[in-house]
């Protein structure tokens, strides 16, 4: 069933992709889960058993009020509440950026997810640099909206970047997929880092 | 003419406690303490109509001292209404238009209910320490017989705060095909120690009063000191540091200067007499020691998982609501955690809200705003489940 797009539904092409690579009722933990959209396609679309962790009070509001269940916490305080390997994916969309600790949220989510499924702003993307080079100032843009003393973005980092922590702490790239403005995903991984505005990983942990 | 309370569109408006008596002997009532009790009367009242159906009742809990009058006034000249009336009512979260609300009073309670003070038909003299010790599973046992008199099947929603929602979480584990969906607000599924202590002072300050004559008072001078000090005590714990602050700070009653005497100079110690003080006039000191004891031996873990909650929750199918507040040091949100991650532990359908509140554990009575929406969200979202 697909869901009805109603007027305010935005358009994500990040959920695109999550919602495509899901396989149908499996378990799902979307941590930083906001209003519950995602949540609530995948509920709808790919009949999964979904939770969400979200900070926001409104926010849980919203969520309740789909029916969706909520638990209200900070995800920078971990995932004492769930048990190791307990979901099929765990998802941090659009939200890795404002962690306080990623490093550790990144522990818990792989410690309770089969798979992690993370999506961030992609800070090497080339008009980025070139802001930055030409004009010597914190770039703003679409996906990176604020100034720099009220952004909530507090860890910015690039493609390469996580490429690059997901070797160091021997965590396993299952797929990635790189997003571009135009909501498109690249099919060369050689440019994403300058041609991406948005990077999506499935990560899990390598076997030891 | 301004209207009167009770006229105000959005209130039940006058209602009347009503009683539904049943385990008349020889079908007593086999209590968990291994004791028979018989009859038993059980005070309620109702909110609303039922549908046809009967699929739109909702069943809500009293806390530690409350009583069936959760809404509405019992006369035109009633100053307060029940005790939950900003939730319950037409346009509320708790709409009477759309739901049928009930609420009763407990085992061995003394606002109507059987309890210590009811006289015994064996001896034709108020039960007093004759009553049996009574449990948070039998006074939900009481309950069930209500719900079943009434004619209602499966409950749409249960929904209590601090003492209350330990029933509730008895319901959901003892009859989970009779409830829909749970609210438990500001609750635990066992007391902290620390919660059992204040409890334990309370009752003995109770036995310590010389009036108090084993439990046999009735009729006679009551045990006013120790039942005030007890509520002096339950007050404090539901305050605190930070409410205590705003609400009286090192002020002074009626003064500006120390008077070096042992009389009441600050303001918090006027306001804990005043509270104490109102508390004698209508409750009943033996009551008090009942449910406190009850409150004491809650503990859901042991006595349906073997220990282990997650266990305890196995067979719960409502779909359940945990709120608390952030400086609840009596019921605290730890221990609301414990619930959720247990029932999610299970797979089961739950939600866990966290208010940020300075009240304590007076919060899930004063935070009318967000408690009212949170509620509303979770109502609404299961009308849409039912139609």
């Amino acid at each position: 069933m697909i869901a009805k797009k109603d007027s305010t539904f935005i358009y994500h092409a990040d959920y695109e992709r999550i919602i495509e690579h899901i396989k149908q009722g499996c378990k799902v933990l979307d941590l930083g889960c906001g209003t519950g959209e995602l949540l609530y396609r995948l509920i709808t679309e790919k009949n999964v058993h979904g939770r969400g962790v979200e900070i926001n009070e409104q926010n849980i509001l919203k969520c309740i009020g789909k029916g969706i269940p909520v638990f209200q916490g900070n995800i920078d305080e971990g995932l004492a509440e769930y048990q190791d390997q307990s979901y099929d994916y765990v998802i941090l969309n659009q939200t890795l950026q404002v962690t306080h600790k990623p490093e550790f949220v990144l522990k818990e989510m792989l410690r309770v997810g089969k798979t992690v499924i993370v999506s961030f702003p992609n800070f090497g993307y080339l008009p980025i640099r070139l802001k930055m080079l030409f004009r010597g100032r914190m770039p703003i843009t679409k996906t990176l909206p604020f100034e720099w003393y009220d952004t909530p973005n507090i860890r910015l980092l690039t493609i390469k970047d996580f490429r690059f922590f997901c070797e160091l702490h021997d965590i396993k790239i299952l797929r990635e997929i790189s997003i571009t403005s135009r909501g498109g995903s690249l099919r060369f991984k050689a440019v994403a880092n300058l041609a991406a505005t948005e990077g999506l990983f499935f990560i899990t942990k390598a076997a030891t | 003419m301004p209207e009167k309370p009770y006229e105000q569109h959005d209130s039940v408006g006058l209602v009347k406690t009503q009683y539904y008596t049943f385990a008349e002997p020889p079908e007593e009532l086999l209590l968990t303490c291994g004791k028979l009790i018989g009859p038993i009367t059980v005070a309620y009242e109702t909110y609303g109509k039922l549908s046809p159906a009967a699929d739109n009742a909702i069943l809500i809990f009293h806390a530690l001292t409350g009583d069936a009058h959760a809404a509405g006034y019992h006369s035109p000249n009633d100053k307060n209404p029940g005790w939950w009336d900003n939730m319950i009512g037409q346009g509320k979260p708790f709409n009477t238009s759309r739901y049928f609300i009930i609420c009763a009073n407990y085992l061995c309670g003394c606002k109507g209910t059987t309890g210590p003070s009811s006289i015994n038909p064996r001896t034709n003299q108020p039960y007093g320490l004759g009553f049996p010790m009574v449990t948070i599973t039998d006074m939900v046992t009481v309950q069930k017989q209500l719900i079943d008199h009434l004619g209602i099947k499966k409950l749409l929603a249960i929904a209590g705060g601090s003492m209350g929602g330990m029933l509730a979480l008895e319901w959901v584990t003892r009859y989970p095909e009779s409830v829909r969906s749970a609210c438990i607000i500001a609750s635990t599924s066992r007391l902290s120690p620390q919660a059992i202590a204040f409890d334990a002072v309370g009752r003995n300050a109770i036995i310590s009063d010389p009036n108090w004559n084993n439990g046999d008072y009735y009729g006679k001078p009551l045990p006013r000191h120790g039942l005030a000090i007890a509520r002096m005590i339950g007050h404090i714990t539901y305050l605190s540091d930070e409410s205590m602050h705003a609400k009286f700070g090192r002020r002074l009653q009626f003064r500006d200067t120390y008077g070096y005497d042992f009389s009441s100079e600050f303001e918090v110690e006027s306001y804990l007499h005043y509270q104490g003080d109102r508390f004698v006039e209508r409750f009943d000191a033996n009551s008090y020691l009942y449910i406190t004891k009850a409150m004491d031996y809650f503990d859901l873990a042991a006595s349906k998982g073997n220990g282990s909650l997650t266990k305890a929750f196995e067979n719960v199918l409502a779909k359940m609501l945990v709120v608390s507040f952030t400086s609840d040091w009596l019921f605290p949100p730890y221990q609301s955690k414990e619930i959720v991650k247990a029932l999610m532990n299970n797979d089961k359908d739950v939600s866990y809200v966290e208010i940020f509140s300075t009240y304590g554990h007076d919060a899930f009575l004063l935070e009318v705003e967000h408690l009212s929406n949170i509620i509303n969200s979770f109502l609404s979202n299961l009308a849409l489940e039912i139609s």
